[in-house]
């Protein structure tokens, strides 16, 4: 960032008259400015079509279909409609806390982006400290959540609020406790350091470095769906009890900032684990040397799999109900802050042991992760032998309206 | 809570969670139910008859094989049947002079199908109700006086009724009753 800003300088593209600092805040807004209505926006809109989409084949109907292609457009649709509604602020809320709410919220998601990397060099800063910052600027969500909760002055929010803060804080320990043997692995907290110490085939990734990051994977996860309050932890916005906890006196603009916050969480999260876990952006070193080609390689590698983590969480989401406030906090608690500190001492244990790592152990987890995907791909084989489906009834395009036969 | 009790939670919890991910799945390649109105049918096929066995939709009379026994007229909770009948010697039995169903009230619950002796009131699989006032979603049946059915005995034998009571008892049989099997 700043080298191509130097450049610029030096080749009078910007006028040298100005102070540095000038250029580097305006290069900063613009960058900032660019990755969050190209990238981070529509990103959050699309999921919520995705979600719709895919929510609607599980349950065996189409989803928005009507808008666009394939209903693609409905996100944009949706986004326009929220910007032209009424700005609604109840006579009875706290009206500064109430308008700046959804900002917090905005702000706490949109930083993350900050030091997650998008593949290869592309990264808009590399902080030393990169996997704490993001750990640390999303937990600012939970201020922005509480503040709408208690401003709104309505007891949903209210509940709603103090259930995210309780879950928030309760799940960052556990997803604290699984970041620590990566970063143990790979004795770095920069994003981009814990993506160079893996390799690009699947078993030099972390993920299957030991047994105890095999399991730290599933208990980040799913820590980090509970922080960002998706099914089946979206208990701060539980419609079945809660109306829509938090966000149930906002209307218009300040609702869509929480939902995209939501939703763009998700991509957060797949971009975290990603990272991780799963070999970030690299890509086979065979692969053309070109530095562009290269990039774009690396970018739609690291963006493939992240978006992969957010299919995985609406697919979990359109399966679970969601469970009681007393078994979130059982499971927290009783059940991944344990284990996650058993992983914790398991890998440093297991690094005292086998200072160079263990290529066999790892090879063995990798083919136990493609066993276990291929009993799961022969349950899905089950239940549909079971329905007793013809071949007539089944359907492989994701974007297919046609009905079953008449 | 014992350590077998706790390692079987988590053995339970991943193996429920994975199997409800797998049943899920496999809906994701199942083609939808979903029936597109009204636009993308194939060619000549309604959506009217395509509707399920039992489907209520908006309600019919037979003013040929009614009585005005006003069985449905009590049987509505919301009373949106009127019925006027009076005795006519003159014309021999029952004359109606109203027979209205407002349709804005009616919430398609069947009550009125069910007791009614010859089937003379019905659902029909028609749906599209929608209309530009409260005042024309009322049906008027009645638009001239006319005589209620009288059942004879042996059977009908008026060759233009007995079909419409045909229908009206098999209606009443298949359909209003609540043994009837559920099915064709």
């Amino acid at each position: 960032m700043q080298e191509l800003v130097d450049g610029l300088i030096r080749s009078g593209l910007a006028p040298a008259a100005l102070p540095a600092w000038v250029h580097y805040l305006v290069a900063m807004l613009v960058f900032g400015g660019i990755v969050v209505f190209v990238f981070i926006l529509p990103i959050a809109g699309i999921t919520t079509w995705v979600e719709r989409r895919v929510a609607g084949r599980i349950q065996s109907r189409i989803g928005p279909n009507r808008t666009g292609p394939a209903g693609f457009l409905q996100w944009l649709a949706d986004g326009i409609k929220s910007l032209l509604k009424e700005d609604i602020v109840p006579v009875a809320a706290d009206a500064p806390l109430f308008k700046l709410a959804p900002y917090v919220v905005m702000t706490g998601f949109v930083g993350a982006f900050v030091a997650i990397p998008f593949g290869g060099p592309l990264i808009i800063a590399d902080l030393n400290v990169g996997i704490l910052y993001v750990t640390a600027v999303t937990a600012l969500v939970v201020v922005g959540i509480l503040m709408a909760g208690w401003s709104s002055n309505n007891k949903w929010s209210l509940l709603g609020g103090i259930r995210s803060a309780a879950q928030i804080v309760s799940y960052e320990i556990p997803a604290g406790l699984s970041i620590f043997p990566i970063v143990m692995l790979s004795g770095a907290l920069s994003m981009q350091s814990i993506i160079q110490a893996q390799g690009w085939e699947p078993w030099r990734w972390n993920l299957f470095h030991n047994p105890f990051v095999f399991v730290a994977f599933f208990i980040f996860f799913v820590a980090a769906l509970a922080e960002g309050n998706r099914t089946p932890f979206d208990l701060p916005e539980a419609e079945s009890e809660l109306v829509m906890g938090f966000a149930t006196e906002y209307s218009g603009m300040r609702n869509l900032l929480f939902f995209m916050a939501e939703w763009g969480n998700l991509y957060v999260i797949g971009a975290i684990v990603t990272t991780l876990f799963l070999g970030g952006w690299q890509i086979p070193w065979a692969l053309p040397d070109h530095p562009v080609v290269r990039t774009v390689l690396q970018f739609a590698c690291f963006f493939l799999k992240s978006y992969f983590w957010v299919f995985v969480a609406i697919w979990l989401r359109w399966t679970l109900p969601r469970i009681r406030v007393d078994q979130m906090m059982i499971m927290c608690w009783k059940y991944l802050v344990p284990i996650a500190f058993v992983n914790l001492l398991g890998t440093a244990v297991w690094m005292v042991a086998f200072p160079a790592g263990l290529p066999a152990a790892q090879m063995a987890l990798f083919l136990l992760g493609v066993a276990l995907l291929g009993v799961f791909a022969w349950r899905v084989t089950y239940h549909l032998r079971r329905a007793g489906l013809t071949r007539a009834e089944l359907s492989f395009n994701p974007l297919s309206t046609a009905r079953i036969p008449w | 809570m014992g350590f077998g009790t706790y390692l079987r939670n988590i053995k339970d919890a991943a193996l429920t969670i994975a199997d409800g991910m797998a049943v899920t799945f496999s809906h994701l390649v199942r083609r939808p139910y979903t029936v597109q109105y009204p636009d993308r049918l194939p060619d000549g096929v309604r959506v009217q008859d395509t509707l399920p066995f039992r489907y209520r939709g908006i309600l019919e009379v037979d003013l040929e094989i009614c009585t005005a026994c006003l069985a449905c007229e009590r049987a509505c909770p919301i009373d949106c049947i009127v019925i006027d009948a009076e005795k006519d010697k003159a014309a021999g039995g029952l004359v109606m002079t109203r027979f209205d169903i407002d349709l804005a009230k009616c919430m398609y619950c069947g009550l009125c199908s069910e007791p009614c002796p010859t089937g003379a009131i019905h659902h029909t699989p028609e749906f599209e109700g929608a209309d530009y006032s409260l005042e024309s979603m009322v049906r008027r049946f009645v638009k001239a006086p006319v005589v209620a059915y009288k059942p004879k005995k042996g059977g009908e034998t008026d060759p233009e009724i007995a079909p419409i009571l045909e229908r009206g008892m098999r209606y009443v049989e298949e359909f209003a009753s609540p043994d009837a099997p559920a099915g064709k």
